[in-house]
């Protein structure tokens, strides 16, 4: 049988691939430029039974889908600019309490209302470091239409599978943008649902690291009750101040995501002619789009670029990206801000390569002549 | 017999946090009474708070609980009982986590008539912190940000309740302790959106500044402003003046949120 083909909106691709994934509630605010998504959503959950809620302001959007989660579900949201920063909040609650969500933070400009139908691309350190205290992030970064439903998908079998909430990051380019999509056939892309608990109800412990860094998650109202809080906890759940105890949850939290053999299956990175380059181009979302036709037009003026997209914005992919600082003379990285990935990039490469960037926030996409007079500049 | 409050709690987690004299005790006493009455199963209710000193209350009893972040139990418990309409969800929290960080949602809450039970300790004051005005401390009185008197006029949070829609409304005191299982138990029952606001004392910080002498004058004025809704009938306003009424303020029938959208899901399903 043929696949089903459809053209797409990117935040409509976002809605279908949360369905593929198995996302069976949505608690969301309308803000533009993500809105789409919440559209979406409300016609197609209500089809399979499951729930769509608009509720009074995106901190009580943040907190339906942790709710929701914690009682089984698997849970979306999606947002924009000043309602992101909203959610920062909440956001740091589902980290601490490690409660699987998705978060769709179609990007705009700003800081403030800033301009809501232009594209950017400065939520990339909020998406790292928004909120407050030590925390990990998983971000991903998807490019095309195709790409943002695969990478929902993706963002689902994360959250689940690391248990904590997971942002999806594309500007409103892509967003808005329309494509072809091929629709992957059921069972054709993994789907991941979290790990339930083995143990019987009166020995669970909702933050048990017997099993390893991710511990296994019960739902509400099912045989297993349990505490959850946004304070400092030991395993049982309970708060706790006791140092060594608050130390080691921390800590763990974070290793969960950036101990090595995490970073290998979060990490997720699109390389175009990097063998024998001598300059790449790092660029992510849209702006790669941009980047892949400077580099088949410096290609074809006989200078030997590449690209180099990280899908995975968080974990940031050090080692790979070191290893590139050292093979190249110059990276360069063009970004709708005006600099923030840049020194991601920076402070892995250190002094192995020149670097420079290409940035651009007046509403309108970075252009390949742009990135093209950089690189030949640079060089 | 004594009431057997021990199978409702945590083992271990005793004792609480709360200062010697404060009502919150005698509201959670009420409250376990009120789910023992109707019969509520542990593995079907979540109990759900913000942040204060009420807040601390889910930790201690034996359910699914979950403490949130300040003023947002509501949206958090909407979210659970959206996903899993057959559990029973109830709310607990104080005067500034409830009517002023989390107004909104409190409000909405109260519109959608979501069937929730909110118990709402208002002690008038921010205790957690130390003694800051609330949304729901009276005019003049002291506090440690209000310390030439409170200009602030305050929420009468029964009434909001029922001006934003909630369906199920009731006031009593941490005096009326008999009076709390019974309004409490009622909201569990009532189909909707279900207040129950129960002014409580602080003698800590916001006793102290207001010269109540002891728990005990915190407690007598407790019972000398409650007027039974009944009573309050037969009144003139000179009567009524500086009282606060009791007992059940406001029920109605309306349709209730999850049930409204069970019928969207079954019509575009059917369709």
């Amino acid at each position: 049988m043929a696949k089903k083909i459809a053209l797409l909106q990117g935040n409509e691709a976002c809605a279908q691939g949360a369905l593929y994934a198995g996302c069976n509630f949505f608690g969301g605010y309308p803000i533009t430029p993500s809105t789409e998504v919440a559209e979406v959503m409300a016609g197609e959950l209500p089809k399979i039974g499951g729930k769509f809620i608009q509720m009074e302001d995106e901190i009580g959007a943040m907190a339906s889908i942790i709710g929701a989660s914690l009682a089984g579900s698997k849970t979306l949201t999606a947002s924009s600019g000043p309602g992101i920063s909203l959610k920062q909040e909440l956001i740091g609650y589902a980290c601490i309490a490690e409660v699987p969500c998705v978060i769709i933070n179609v990007m705009r400009g700003g800081p403030s209302t800033g301009m809501p139908t232009g594209p950017g691309q400065s939520d990339v350190m909020q998406a790292r470091w928004g909120t407050h205290g030590d925390h990990a992030a998983i971000a991903l970064c998807p490019a095309s239409c195709q790409e943002i439903f695969t990478e929902t998908v993706r963002a689902f079998n994360l959250a689940e599978k690391y248990r904590m909430p997971v942002q999806v990051l594309y500007d409103e380019i892509v967003g808005h943008m329309r494509e072809r999509i091929v629709f992957p056939e059921p069972g054709e892309l993994e789907v991941i649902d979290r790990t339930a608990p083995s143990v019987p109800p009166e020995k669970y412990k909702p933050f048990d690291t017997s099993f390893g860094d991710v511990p296994p998650l019960a739902a509400y109202g099912s045989d297993y009750r349990f505490h959850v809080t946004g304070l400092n906890k030991a395993e049982d759940g309970f708060p706790t101040t006791k140092a060594e105890l608050v130390d080691a949850e921390e800590r763990r939290q974070i290793r969960k995501v950036e101990c090595p053999e995490a970073r290998a299956d979060i990490e997720s990175n699109e390389e175009y002619l990097i063998d024998d380059a001598e300059v790449v181009v790092l660029a992510y979302g849209s702006t790669s789009r941009s980047a892949r036709y400077a580099v088949n037009e410096l290609r074809e003026q006989g200078i030997k670029a590449g690209m180099f997209r990280p899908i995975t914005l968080w974990p940031f992919p050090e080692q790979r990206v070191a290893q590139i600082g050292e093979q190249v003379k110059a990276i360069v990285v063009p970004e709708m801000n005006l600099g923030q990935m840049i020194f991601e990039v920076e402070r892995v490469v250190k002094n192995s390569c020149k670097l420079a960037g290409v940035h651009r926030v007046d509403g309108d996409p970075l252009t390949p002549s742009q990135i093209i007079d950089q690189v030949k500049e640079v060089l | 017999m004594a009431y057997d409050y021990e199978k409702s709690i945590r083992p271990g987690k005793l004792p609480h946090i709360w200062c010697p004299g404060c009502g919150h005790g005698i509201v959670m006493k009420g409250l376990i009474r009120a789910m023992d009455a109707c019969g509520l199963e542990k593995k079907n209710t979540a109990i759900v708070s913000g942040i204060g000193c009420a807040s601390r209350m889910p930790g201690y009893l034996d359910f699914n609980t979950l403490h949130t972040a300040h003023g947002r139990a509501a949206a958090f418990a909407t979210g659970i009982k959206m996903a899993k309409p057959e559990m029973t969800v109830i709310c607990c929290g104080g005067d500034g986590d409830g009517a002023a960080i989390g107004g909104n949602h409190f409000i909405h809450a109260c519109r959608r008539n979501i069937d929730m039970t909110y118990v709402l300790m208002n002690n008038y004051i921010y205790g957690m912190t130390g003694g800051q005005f609330s949304s729901s401390t009276p005019t003049g009185h002291l506090a440690s940000t209000t310390p030439y008197g409170n200009p602030d006029p305050c929420f009468d949070l029964a009434k909001l309740a029922i001006g934003a829609g909630a369906t199920f409304v009731a006031r009593t005191t941490a005096f009326h302790a008999n009076q709390i299982d019974k309004l409490i138990a009622e909201g569990i029952k009532h189909k909707g959106m279900a207040i129950i606001e129960v002014l409580d004392d602080c003698p800590t910080t916001y006793g102290r500044r207001n010269k109540f002498r002891s728990v005990v004058d915190m407690m007598k004025r407790l019972k000398e402003i409650a007027v039974p809704v009944t009573a309050a009938a037969k009144m003139t306003p000179e009567q009524l003046e500086g009282k606060t009424l009791t007992g059940v303020l406001h029920k109605e029938d309306r349709p209730e949120y999850c049930e409204s959208y069970a019928k969207i899901i079954a019509r575009v399903q059917g369709a």
